[in-house]
């Protein structure tokens, strides 16, 4: 019985070590505590601006003065939402209280993650459907947000939210309107306070001007983006540090910035990017009649080119007329013996069994389903600024000029792509068979590359002192894609120059704008 | 003489379709100071497959299969204590399209084995065992390269309860159940996306429970039984229209089988196993269809002589 009952007790002890131990991790970014600006960036109304003349180009009428019986009685319903805070209220307040720019900046990768997959090819067997905005709920939703896409979101989003905020600071500045905590010493915020101006308020702004330009993005996502803005622009009054007019200007204020860049969204050219079968075909025919082998789509059935016409779309850091200046060399010619060579060493890399550089290439992917390269690389930017206690103008600018000179990366690799068409390595030698999926669109140059050398360029100059760092984390992007057996040594090696090119060109804007 | 009995197994294995040697789910036990070795070879492919509860094909994966080569073992401690232990070697390949098959040494699968029950009853033996184990990863493999990762990384612990019963005729029945606490493991990418996104290295596999029903004949010498087997995820999500599928995904699977084995009395009673089974419903997994050949090897350091049941 003895031999029995030792192991019946062992086995219940092992069962209940089965089910005992919780799976819940903590996420990178979740237990960041509240934003306290290093650097408060007070006459931040006076940088320049993306779009807007300047801070002032929109009015921003008086608010009234904090001894009026309106004031008083926005000061009582501060007070009294302070008081009843629930416990939803503050756990939006701890969420939010991070820094409004880089919470926005996580909901933006995360969307672009959600619908970033190719569509099924079509009932025919052989058409894919293309994402409509006019019709963004059915099969296949709109957007796909690929790299190019997702780029041009997180370029107008940032850029947006860097002139919505240089303006809040300047009515900030101007009208000075001191926080309720200031007017009434009894109020204990939930925030950490601040001597600035709160009218119109920070977060209005950012989150109104953020939400409209996301609405265009993904269409499908409005109520879930309403609910986030709306948590975002009330969370400071649930806390006690700012009263309902501060919210209202600053929402108005917002909505405005927002029309000024979606009427350059709309009309920036992404719209022809998609192109057409005549396009698709003309661009083939181009480099075969070179006696060059054009580029091929290896998917089954053949997909269309992605964005094939992206680079037309308008460039944020320099005008359309230097893209062939910026643009890489040619390629190798495919029959070459230098391409020979390239080739023997993409399929040696595939092929190594490394275990140290597959995990380069998957950290590096960023393919299908993800927040593509862009948004990588917003992720690392997002950890410091937040590390550096960026105010939030602070990390809007940086997210701003970041993400232009990826967009901008993007329009020249995309205009290089489609000016050589040129085959994968798997095209020339179907042999090679891959570490991460293929991309949809011709080898020459990396896209990876161009992104990343444009962001360590941003990066590395507003982190003096990790620009090593940076570099050779775009460096390490860059090869991935050599070490995943989809790009060619020279793709790696155009890409990450050109990259680096365009972010020099974020960095000299970035010396001229007062920010720095 | 030993290349002529190697040629001869080859053949046998060859013609003689065997059963998996599913130690760890059958209800049979080695005797105190015996030991019972050998490999087994596994085919599986599927070309359909679930993205969710959708099936599909894809023609950029073609036919996507998953080889491995085990050696396993089972050494009696005592009549009613086995332990149990095997280590595959997987292969994979897709068809189609221009992904990379992996291939590497997997998990380590070590497992007790105690016998709580053997009476006689019902006109025959009813044995009722349990079964704690563990499986943890031998090599650094990447989990985050599905369907062509050679397994999911995870270390696990499991707990099964066996109910085995053998009629005088030599009719079997076997009813088993597992639950299979599966660990976290860690992405080589710093995000990703399941429902929402998740910004971390980790990731939370959901658990399993297995259980299956098996029903045959038995002899020492030989034994054919069908089994219906299924696997549930406790948790996890479904693959997104034409994502690809992730280690947290919620895989069901129900499986129908054949399960044989065959001892060779001119080779010392060398035992060919075999198996083939056949995914008929799923849940983000492939409609996998299986095969198993394996040679087993019974040692008996007591050098007493094995009866014949």
């Amino acid at each position: 019985m003895k031999r029995i009952t030792t192991p019946s007790i062992l086995l219940a002890a092992f069962i209940l070590i089965l089910t005992a131990c919780s799976k819940d991790f903590d996420q990178a970014t979740e237990n960041w505590g509240p934003l306290k600006p290093t650097r408060t960036d007070a006459n931040a109304g006076g940088w320049k601006t993306i779009i807007l003349g300047s801070g002032s180009e929109i009015a921003v009428p008086a608010p009234s003065a904090t001894t009026s019986p309106e004031y008083q009685a926005e000061l009582q319903a501060t007070k009294q939402a302070l008081s009843a805070v629930t416990d939803e209220q503050k756990k939006a307040i701890a969420y939010w209280s991070a820094g409004g720019v880089l919470r926005w900046n996580e909901i933006m990768r995360e969307l672009v993650a959600k619908y970033n997959l190719p569509t099924v090819v079509g009932a025919d067997g052989v058409t894919y459907p293309i994402p409509d905005s006019n019709n963004p709920f059915s099969y296949p939703q709109f957007p796909f947000s690929n790299p190019p896409y997702a780029s041009r979101s997180y370029a107008y989003v940032t850029a947006a939210q860097y002139d919505a905020l240089v303006a809040a600071a300047n009515y900030r500045k101007n009208y000075n309107r001191p926080a309720p905590y200031v007017v009434d010493a009894t109020i204990k915020p939930l925030v950490p306070t601040t001597d600035q101006g709160t009218y119109p308020s920070e977060d209005a702004v950012l989150a109104a001007a953020t939400l409209d330009i996301m609405k265009a993005l993904f269409p499908t996502e409005i109520p879930y983006l309403e609910g986030k803005a709306a948590e975002h622009k009330n969370y400071r009054l649930w806390a006690g540090a700012t009263v309902a007019s501060d919210i209202a200007a600053g929402e108005a204020l917002g909505k405005a910035v927002a029309a000024k860049f979606l009427a350059r969204f709309k009309t920036d050219g992404m719209k022809n990017a998609v192109g057409n079968q005549v396009k698709w075909d003309s661009l083939a025919k181009r480099v075969s009649d070179q006696g060059e082998t054009p580029w091929i789509s290896l998917e089954h059935p053949v997909r269309p080119p992605m964005l094939p016409i992206f680079g037309k779309v308008k460039p944020w850091l320099f005008p359309a007329s230097q893209l062939p200046n910026i643009r890489p060399p040619a390629p190798f010619k495919t029959g070459s013996a230098e391409i020979k060579a390239q080739l023997a060493e993409v399929k040696k890399e595939a092929s190594s069994n490394d275990r140290k550089k597959l995990a380069i290439v998957h950290y590096w992917a960023d393919g299908a389903g993800t927040y593509t390269p862009p948004g990588h690389w917003n992720y690392l930017a997002a950890e410091k600024f937040y590390q550096a206690q960026f105010s939030e103008v602070r990390t809007a600018r940086g997210f701003a000029l970041l993400n232009m000179a990826m967009m901008d990366a993007a329009i020249s690799c995309w205009e290089t792509k489609y000016t050589y068409f040129y085959p994968r390595p798997s095209q020339l030698d179907p042999s090679i068979k891959t570490l991460t999926g293929v991309p949809n669109f011709p080898a020459y140059t990396s896209g990876h590359s161009t992104f990343s050398g444009a962001a360590a360029a941003v990066l590395g100059y507003l982190f003096p002192e990790s620009k090593n760092d940076f570099d050779n984390m775009a460096k390490e992007a860059s090869l991935s894609r050599l070490y995943g057996g989809i790009h060619y040594r020279m793709d790696c090696d155009a890409g990450l120059k050109c990259g680096s090119i365009i972010g020099g060109f974020a960095v000299d804007r970035a010396k001229g704008d007062g920010g720095e | 003489m030993i290349n002529k009995i190697k040629f001869t197994l080859l053949l046998l294995l060859c013609i003689v379709g065997a059963a998996q040697a599913q130690s760890v789910t059958d209800g049979v036990f080695m005797p105190k100071n015996s030991f019972c070795g050998g490999f087994t070879y596994t085919h599986d492919q599927w070309r359909n497959y679930w993205e969710g509860t959708f099936k599909r094909e894809n023609l950029n994966l073609g036919n996507v299969s998953t080889q491995n080569v085990a050696i396993m073992a089972v050494y009696g401690v005592t009549n009613r204590l086995n332990v149990v232990l095997g280590a595959p070697y997987v292969f994979t390949h897709a068809s189609a399209g221009t992904l990379s098959g992996l291939k590497g040494l997997q998990d380590l699968n070590l497992a007790l084995k105690f016998k709580a029950l053997d009476i006689q009853a019902l006109g025959g033996q009813l044995v009722a065992s349990a079964v704690g184990g563990f499986t943890t990863p031998l090599t650094n493999y990447t989990p985050d390269f599905l369907p062509l990762s050679i397994g999911l990384q995870s270390r696990t612990l499991y707990g099964r309860g066996l109910v085995y019963f053998q009629h005088a005729s030599g009719l079997t029945l076997t009813l088993q159940g597992a639950y299979i606490r599966r660990n976290n493991i860690q992405l080589d990418r710093i995000a990703y996306f399941t429902t929402q996104q998740v910004n971390s290295r980790e990731v939370a596999i959901p658990d399993m429970a297995n259980y299956s029903a098996r029903a045959g004949y038995y002899t020492y010498r030989f034994a054919a039984e069908a089994f219906y087997e299924h696997n549930e995820s406790l948790g996890g999500f479904d693959i997104r229209r034409n994502d690809m599928p992730f280690p947290a995904n919620n895989m069901d699977a129900t499986r129908v089988g054949l399960l044989m084995h065959y001892r060779i009395k001119a080779l010392a009673d060398l035992q060919l196993v075999g198996m083939a089974a056949r995914v008929v419903a799923g849940r983000n997994m492939g409609q996998s269809s299986t095969f198993t050949f394996g040679i087993m090897k019974a040692l008996d350091f007591n050098k007493t002589e094995k009866k014949e049941k």
